[in-house]
């Protein structure tokens, strides 16, 4: 039961909050309806494509157009040169979209057609000659570290980089507190240990795909997937010096993001290939484009420094992370730094986070960006500890475990948490009982995210019939509009299906954060229920007219506006369909809004449990048994909080035993498709049962928190530790794909 | 390029169309037919976004040239319903909440479908064996397993 802090702190019984309806879109996605980004045509639609690098690191000494454009069917070919001086904030965002001076990773974009036909673009496209000049490459973090290592960029290193590193190291983090050397000497137990993970990429299904059209006058209007369709607005109309109102974005279904949909790829060259041509344009990348040249996650290498007393407190705890970020500055290495720890309550504890560049596509945020590594690390780290000193892992997190009033790691105080409600949830489990035989082994691991809000507008309209019309500006993307419609129902006590939620374009709200940082159902959330709490007042106000009361002599109770008070009077219940059809005698239609930068998101904790056998033979690990166990704060559709846990649960599961962006000595990619960067499918995995814990976050009328993001946090240490258990051997370097886990049992 | 004149059946109308020889009944289905329910996932039959049955027989549209649908039955996600009725696996994915984003859904339906015909009482083990060329990136298959297994009991019953 959440408390309500805007109307005191009495538990509150809700009434639709916590049940599972219908989404509102479901039957539009299981018939084929809805509409994603490659589903929309135009009258007069010209088709995109883009040329893509085929070196990891080039010069571009000329580009050569001219036989592409005589062909027939070509209506306009773009470069760099036609894109105007980018501002500071776009710079780099407009180099990844289109390559000036060098190409810096293989499948860079270097120019793009439009024309009559997919099959005439795709011939234009080999009659473009770029000269390149090969320059050496690197595409490994430690690699680039070094100071003689080939460098992409000079002299673009933030001032927080010591002297003497080399070029490719942007920037440096440090955060935490204490002494780590005394910590250390307190210990009975200290482990050293590296780990390293492998990029991944978000693997959303669905291709990045846009629609722009733009007249002579500078309007212009898109159409794409996106995870946040005003970061599109701002950002193409920075890159193209339109302004922001001029461009209408309107965003589609979304077949999936997951982070990698937060930043633009096509849009920019959609939009001035339409405005070459007059015409509309539709571009569509195929799977290879999304994996070579869009923004999957950044490789880590670790080293961590743990002491343990023998009764399992740990004394001091750091962390020296190394993420490789692709061909720009913004690996979110800061992240990392700032979450390695942030579960535990430490006297000592500090972490170092170096941003560094590579030839491989730019990273872009992955689901809780950053720290799945970290975790990985540190609590792989806590695990061994604890097993080398005979203690139960799952004790020794409880032993350490941050709760309000903690210090967290990374600077702030905990207000109320939920890591301690899983821990103890999960020890309670049967799963923490349940018997292993041979080769089997179970592991556990926390997880921490920092959840965010961010600007967020929502307007509520009554329709002349009663019903209700949501407008809010975040691409739904796992459900949030039958939460909104859900939280929208229970504050204006009217039933879930009187209101409908719909995602606005740009033209129609004001600015949105971007559906990222498990901010939606929080945010957004906060702001329908002060859109409704606002409509309420509104029609308390009609009541008192039509009462000839105080407006103050007026509640509104159960979906209608009620006297109360010793003044107010005999008068029948005002219902929402009563008020709105009068509402036009009464003063005009009704309606509410809310506009914030919605603070207070509430961090949020996991405990994931594993149990895996391996084959000895082969190497091969099956999951057996999977739980999470995470704080939802209050879950507002369980069903949706349950897909959530299960869904990061199992993209952590990939990450652990698949995934791998694999280059060649060149500087290619090498598994560039679905077949050969291998996604979890069905028959690899169990049921994974996912515990809702409710600790109501203080900063959200409801309670609610976001639950998006945690579920891929401790995945890769749970498996890694179950994995170490079944092997008797340590697994820190990820994927842990079979010839790995062969030659570590090989090795034992 | 001259085009093929291609006479086929797609969810039970007659339809005739124009293709380059070298077109997928994907892109047929999508940008020439404008049923954009199939969705191209990969483009290389890895995904299984784009699932339709040709004669019965669960396919990659994307693997399939638009001029071997002549003569041929097709059925896609768009003749799954029975005009408002949906079928029993589209009410049971709504109610488990067996999509996130969705666009997975209609290649995992055409295909649940598929096996609901050859097997109406598939074990667990069955169905995600089934099922393990569709790819679905947002749920991890729990609820999509609960809801095909659920449709299958409900369609047992009522038969």
């Amino acid at each position: 039961m959440a408390l309500d802090r805007k109307t005191g702190t009495a538990p509150r019984e809700f009434k639709i909050i916590g049940t599972r309806p219908a989404r509102p879109d479901g039957i539009d996605k299981v018939t084929g309806r809805a509409r994603f980004g490659a589903d929309m045509s135009a009258p007069g639609m010209l088709v995109g494509r883009v040329l893509r690098s085929p070196h990891a690191h080039a010069r571009i000494k000329s580009i050569d157009s001219s036989a592409a454009e005589a062909l027939s069917g070509v209506h306009a070919v773009v470069t760099r040169a036609d894109f105007p001086a980018p501002g500071e904030d776009v710079a780099d965002i407009l180099d990844n979209c289109m390559a000036g001076e060098k190409a810096l990773y293989d499948g860079h974009a270097v120019a793009a057609v439009a024309a009559s036909s997919a099959a005439v673009a795709r011939q234009a496209l080999k009659l473009i000659k770029v000269e390149y000049e090969p320059l050496p490459h690197v595409t490994d973090v430690d690699a680039a570290m070094a100071v003689d290592a080939p460098a992409l960029h000079e002299g673009r290193a933030n001032e927080t980089v010591p002297d003497g590193h080399s070029p490719n190291v942007m920037a440096r983090h440090a955060f935490g507190h204490g002494d780590i050397e005394a910590g250390l000497a307190q210990a009975d137990r200290v482990l050293e240990r590296s780990y390293r993970t492998e990029a991944t990429h978000q693997g959303y299904i669905e291709p990045h795909a846009c629609l722009a059209s733009m007249g002579a006058d500078g309007q212009a209007d898109l159409w794409c997937c996106t995870q946040g369709h005003y970061m599109v607005r701002n950002t193409c109309a920075a890159i193209l010096g339109i302004t922001q109102g001029q461009l209408r974005v309107t965003a589609s279904e979304i077949g999936g993001g997951f982070g990698g949909k937060t930043t633009v790829f096509l849009e920019p060259v959609a939009l001035m290939l339409a405005k070459k041509t007059g015409r509309p344009v539709k571009m569509v990348m195929s799977r290879a484009e999304v994996l070579r040249a869009t923004g999957p996650t950044s490789s880590s290498s670790v080293d961590i420094r743990l002491g343990m007393t023998s009764d399992g407190r740990i004394t001091a705890g750091f962390a020296e992370l190394r993420y490789q970020g692709g061909a720009y500055p913004g690996a979110p290495v800061d992240m990392g730094a700032m979450s390695a720890f942030a579960p535990y309550d430490l006297e000592n504890v500090r972490t170092i986070g170096w941003d560094v560049v590579t030839n491989r596509p730019k990273a872009a945020a992955y689901r809780a960006p950053g720290a799945p590594m970290a975790a990985f690390a540190v609590e792989s780290a806590i695990d061994e500890l604890a097993r080398d000193l005979g203690l139960d892992p799952l004790e020794v997190r409880l032993k350490n475990a941050a709760r309000e009033g903690t210090r967290a790691s990374y600077g702030p105080t905990y207000p109320a948490i939920g890591l301690e409600a899983t821990l103890r949830t999960a020890r309670d489990h049967p799963h923490w009982s349940e018997p292993l035989g041979p080769n089997q082994g179970r592991g556990v691991a926390c997880g921490f995210w920092f959840n965010f809000g961010g600007d967020t507008c929502v307007s509520l309209n009554i329709t002349p019939d009663g019903t209700v019309n949501l407008s809010e500006g975040n691409p739904d993307i796992g459900g949030s509009r039958a939460s909104m419609s859900m939280m929208a129902a229970e504050e204006l006590g009217i039933p879930y299906d009187k209101v409908r939620t719909v995602i606005a374009d740009t033209g129609s709200l004001g600015q949105n954060e971007v559906t990222d940082g498990s901010r939606v159902t929080f945010a957004v959330g906060l702001a329908t229920i002060e859109a409704a709490r606002a409509a309420k007042r509104e029609m308390c106000k009609r009541a008192a007219q039509v009462w000839g009361i105080d407006e103050e002599a007026v509640i509104w109770e159960d979906g209608a506006a009620r006297p109360s008070g010793p003044n107010a009077g005999e008068h029948p219940p005002m219902t929402l369909a009563d008020i709105a059809a009068i509402a036009s005698n009464t003063g005009g239609p009704i309606a509410g809004h809310y506009e914030i930068n919605a603070e207070g998101a509430g961090v949020s904790f996991a405990t994931h449990m594993v149990d895996t056998e391996v084959d000895p033979d082969t190497g091969a690990v099956t999951i057996l048994r999977y739980t999470v166990f995470q704080d939802a704060g209050k879950a507002v559709h369980p069903s949706y909080v349950e897909g959530q846990f299960q869904g990061g649960a199992v993209q952590g599961i990939g990450w652990a035993l698949n995934e791998e962006y694999i280059y060649d000595d060149n500087g290619i990619l090498q598994n560039a498709g679905f077949l050969d960067y291998r996604i979890p499918v069905a028959s690899d995995l169990p049921m994974i049962d996912a515990v809702i814990l409710e600790i109501p976050n203080p900063g959200h009328p409801y309670g609610v928190r976001g639950v998006g993001e945690t579920s891929i946090v401790p995945p890769l240490a749970a498996i890694a530790n179950a994995v170490s258990a079944a092997t008797g051997t340590r697994m820190s370097d990820l994927p842990m794909s079979p010839p790995k886990v062969l030659a570590a049992i090989q090795a034992r | 390029m001259s085009k093929i004149h291609v006479t086929t059946t797609i969810n039970g109308d007659p339809v005739d169309f124009l293709c380059d020889p070298g077109e997928t009944l994907l892109d047929v289905l999508r940008d020439r037919l404008g049923m954009t329910g199939s969705k191209e996932g990969c483009g290389t039959g890895d995904c299984g976004a784009c699932s339709v049955t040709v004669e019965g027989r669960l396919v990659c549209s994307c693997l399939m040239l638009g001029a071997e649908a002549e003569g041929r039955e097709i059925a896609t996600i768009e003749g799954m319903a029975d005009g408002e009725t949906l079928h029993p696996l589209q009410r049971k994915f709504i109610e488990h909440a067996a999509l996130q984003c969705g666009i997975c859904t209609p290649g995992i339906l055409v295909a649940a479908k598929s096996l609901l015909e050859r097997n109406p009482d598939p074990t667990e083990e069955e169905t995600r064996y089934w099922l393990a060329g569709n790819l679905c990136r947002c749920t991890g298959y729990d609820k999509i397993i609960r809801a095909v297994m659920d449709a299958a009991k409900d369609m047992r019953e009522a038969s």
